[in-house]
C-alpha cells in the first residue's frame, strides 16, 4: 500500500510539472498561473498538514501565518517601490524586492507569530484549540483592516513582481519553477521530518499523549515546535501567493482561507505527504471548471465536501492508494 | 467624553452583548449536549434574517417577520440536523469542522442564488422606532432597548427551561452522561434534534433582530459566529451562565474599547495618530481579553474541567 502511495505521489508531482509545461508550449499562460496557484496553496497546506495531520492539532487559524507571509512581502516591496525606508532608527532598514530576503523575513515573522499563538493556544485542546486559533487569525484580520498604513481594507498592489537572481520572475513558467522547487524541497523536508525521532514522537503524542509523557517527552514542547514549523511553511507560501497575485489584502488573513487550507488537507488525505497538494489541485480545478458552469459553484463544492466527510473518509489518496497511512 | 455618551455606549455594548448571547447560547448548548462544533450556526442566523426580511417585505408586519425568523431557522435547523449533523456526533472535531464548513458554503451560495447578491433591508416598525428619553435626559433608540429587553427575556426563559422543566433536566442529563439517559428510555435522537432546533431558532431570532439595524446580506453570520466562539471560549464551553457573562463582557469590551481607546491614546498622542492606533487596538481588544482569560483559566470562566 505504501508503494502505491509513493507511485501516486510521483505521478502527482509529474502531473504538476507536465500541465504547465504543456500550457507553456501551447501558449496558455493562464493554465500556468493555475498550476502555480496549486503549488503555492499546496505548500500552505503542506505546512498545515504538519500540525494537523502529523500532530493532530486542528488549527482553524493558519490564515494568520499565510497573511503574515503575504504582508511581509507587501510591506517590504511597497517600501522598496516607493524608496522609503521601513525604519531609520535605531538602524536603517530599507524595503527590498529580492525574493530570497522576503522569504526569509516571511518565515521568521510567521514563525515568531506561530510561537506566540501556539504557546497560548496549546494550553488548551480539542474545540478550544480550534476556536482559539480561529480567533487569533481573526484578530490579525481586523488589525490588517484597521491599520491604514498598508492599505487597510483595500489591501495594496505591488506593481512589479519581486526578483530572483538569474531568473525573470515575470515569465509565468519561470515563476512556476521557483514555486515548484520550493514545494519539492519542503516535501522532502516534510518526509524527513515525519521519519525523524521528532516526527515519530509528534505522531505518538497525537495518538497517545500520556504514553509520550510517560517516556519523558513533553508533548507541549513537541506540539509547539511542530506548530512553529507548520506556521513558517504556511508563511512562506503566503509570501509566494502575494507575489503570484502581486497584491496583498486582509482576505489573506480571512477565516475562509483557514477553512480552505483544512479542506485541501482533508480532501487529499490527512497526514499524507502529498495530500494537501492533491487537495489543492482538486479544489482549484473544481473552482476553474465549476466556476465556468455556474456562478454558484461553491454549492457543488459544499456538497462534494460533505460527501468526502460523510462517505469517502480518508480523502482521495486513501481511495486510490488504500487506507493504511504510511507513517502511523 | 461626557457621561451621557458613556452611558449610551454602555447601552450599545449591552445590546451587542445580548445579541451575542442569543448566538452563543445555541452554540454552547449544542456543544455541551452533543459535543458538536457547529461552524454553520452563523448560517442559521443568516436564514433568520433573510426569512424576516422576506416576510416583512411581503406582509409588512414586523411581528410576523420575527415569527418567520424563529420558524425558518428552527426548520432549517431540524432539516440540517436530520440530514447531516446527526451523522457527525460520534466523529472527531475535524470532521465536524469540515462538514459544517461545507454547510456554510451551501447555505451562503444557496441564499445568494435565491435572493441575489444585493443586501435586503428590514425596517424597524414605527411603534419601535425613534429615540426614547431615559432618566437623566439621555436620548436612546427605543429599538435597541427592545433588543436588550428581548435578549434578557430569552436568557431568563432559557435559564428557567434548563433548571425547571423536564426538557431542561434531560438536556442537563445529556450533558453529563448521554449513554445513561438513553438507557433510561429517553429518546436521545429526538432530544438532540430539539436542542439543535432550539439553538437554531435563537440564532435566527438574533439575525432578524440585528437585520433591522444593519443590512441583511449573505455572509452576515460569519463575523458574529466568530465572536460567539470567542464568547463561549471566554465563558467556558457548555455553560449557559458562561455564555451570558462572556457575551456581556465581549459586547461591553468591544463597544467601550472602540469609543474609549482613541480618547485614551489622545491624552498622550497626536489626535490623528491616536485615532488610528486606538481603532486598531480596539479591533483586537476582545481577542486580547480572550487570551488573558485563557492564560488564567484555560477552560474559560465557567468551564467544567
Amino acid at each position: 500500500m505504501m508503494r502505491r502511495e509513493q507511485i501516486l505521489n510521483g505521478a502527482v508531482l509529474l502531473g504538476l510539472i507536465a500541465v504547465p509545461l504543456w500550457a507553456w508550449s501551447s501558449g496558455e499562460p493562464f493554465i500556468i498561473t493555475l498550476a502555480t496557484k496549486v503549488a503555492v496553496l499546496g505548500l500552505a497546506g503542506v505546512g498545515l498538514n504538519i500540525a494537523l495531520g502529523t500532530g493532530g492539532l486542528v488549527s482553524l487559524g493558519h490564515a494568520a501565518f499565510f497573511g503574515i507571509g503575504g504582508y511581509a512581502m507587501g510591506i517590504l516591496a511597497s517600501h522598496a517601490q516607493q524608496y522609503v525606508p521601513l525604519f531609520e532608527w535605531p538602524l536603517l532598514v530599507e524595503g527590498t524586492k529580492s525574493m530570497p530576503v522576503i522569504w526569509l523575513v516571511a518565515i521568521v515573522f510567521s514563525g515568531l507569530a506561530a510561537l506566540l499563538i501556539g504557546a497560548l493556544s496549546l494550553r488548551t485542546s480539542g474545540v478550544y484549540f480550534i476556536m482559539i486559533t480561529l480567533a487569533f487569525a481573526q484578530m490579525l484580520y481586523y488589525f490588517a483592516i484597521s491599520w491604514p498604513a498598508y492599505g487597510g481594507e483595500d489591501g495594496m498592489a505591488i506593481y512589479v513582481r519581486n526578483s530572483f537572481p538569474g531568473l525573470n520572475t515575470l515569465d509565468p513558467i519561470q515563476f512556476f519553477a521557483i514555486t515548484f522547487v520550493i514545494l519539492c524541497m519542503t516535501l522532502w523536508f516534510n518526509a524527513r521530518l515525519v521519519r525523524s525521532p521528532f516526527g515519530t514522537a509528534l505522531a505518538a503524542a497525537r495518538q497517545n499523549a500520556e504514553r509520550v509523557e510517560a517516556v519523558g517527552i513533553d508533548p507541549y514542547k513537541l506540539r509547539l515546535a511542530a506548530f512553529v514549523i507548520s506556521g513558517m511553511i504556511t508563511g512562506l507560501a503566503g509570501a509566494l501567493f502575494a507575489d503570484l497575485n502581486r497584491f496583498v489584502s486582509p482576505t489573506m488573513f480571512g477565516w475562509h482561507l483557514s477553512g480552505e487550507l483544512i479542506v485541501f488537507v482533508i480532501l487529499g488525505g490527512t497526514g499524507r505527504l502529498l495530500g494537501p497538494v492533491v487537495g489543492a489541485a482538486i479544489f482549484i480545478t473544481l473552482e476553474h471548471v465549476l466556476g465556468g458552469i455556474s456562478e454558484y459553484w461553491q454549492i457543488f463544492l459544499g456538497v462534494l465536501l460533505l460527501g468526502v466527510v460523510l462517505v469517502a473518509r480518508g480523502g482521495v489518496i486513501a481511495v486510490i492508494a488504500g487506507k493504511g497511512v504510511a507513517h502511523d | 467624553m461626557t457621561i451621557i455618551l458613556l452611558i449610551e455606549q454602555v447601552l450599545n455594548g449591552l445590546q451587542f452583548g445580548v445579541m451575542l448571547f442569543l448566538m452563543a447560547a445555541g452554540l454552547t448548548l449544542v456543544f455541551g449536549v452533543m459535543g458538536l462544533i457547529n461552524l454553520a450556526h452563523g448560517s442559521l442566523y443568516m436564514v433568520g434574517a433573510f426569512a424576516a426580511a422576506a416576510v416583512a417585505g411581503a406582509t409588512g408586519s414586523f411581528l410576523l417577520a420575527m415569527a418567520a425568523a424563529l420558524g425558518a431557522a428552527a426548520i432549517a435547523g431540524v432539516i440540517v440536523e436530520m440530514l447531516v449533523i446527526r451523522r457527525l456526533y460520534d466523529r472527531d472535531h475535524l470532521d465536524q469542522v469540515l462538514a459544517t464548513f461545507a454547510l456554510i458554503l451551501i447555505f451562503s451560495e444557496g441564499t445568494r442564488w435565491i435572493f441575489g447578491s444585493f443586501p435586503l433591508y428590514l425596517n424597524i416598525p414605527p411603534y419601535l422606532s425613534g429615540p426614547i428619553t431615559l432618566p437623566g435626559d439621555i436620548q436612546y433608540p427605543l429599538y435597541r432597548l427592545v433588543i436588550i429587553g428581548v435578549g434578557l427575556l430569552v436568557a431568563a426563559g432559557l435559564f428557567l427551561l434548563i433548571s425547571r422543566t423536564r426538557l431542561g433536566i434531560r438536556i442537563r442529563a445529556g450533558e453529563s452522561d448521554r449513554e445513561m439517559i438513553a438507557a433510561l428510555g429517553v429518546n436521545i435522537s429526538v432530544l438532540y434534534t430539539i436542542v439543535f432546533a432550539l439553538g437554531a431558532a435563537l440564532a435566527g431570532l438574533a439575525g432578524a433582530l440585528v437585520g433591522a439595524i444593519q443590512s441583511v446580506q449573505v455572509g452576515m453570520g460569519e463575523p458574529v459566529l466568530i465572536l460567539a466562539f470567542v464568547v463561549i471560549v471566554i465563558g467556558g464551553i457548555g455553560s449557559i451562565t458562561g455564555a451570558l457573562v462572556g457575551s456581556l463582557l465581549v459586547g461591553l469590551t468591544d463597544t467601550l474599547g472602540r469609543t474609549l481607546l482613541p480618547v485614551l491614546f489622545g491624552t498622550f498622542m497626536e489626535a490623528s495618530a491616536a485615532t488610528t492606533v486606538g481603532a486598531a487596538i480596539a479591533s483586537m481588544l476582545i481577542y486580547i481579553l480572550m487570551a488573558v482569560v485563557l492564560i488564567f483559566r484555560p477552560t474559560g470562566l465557567y468551564g467544567a474541567r
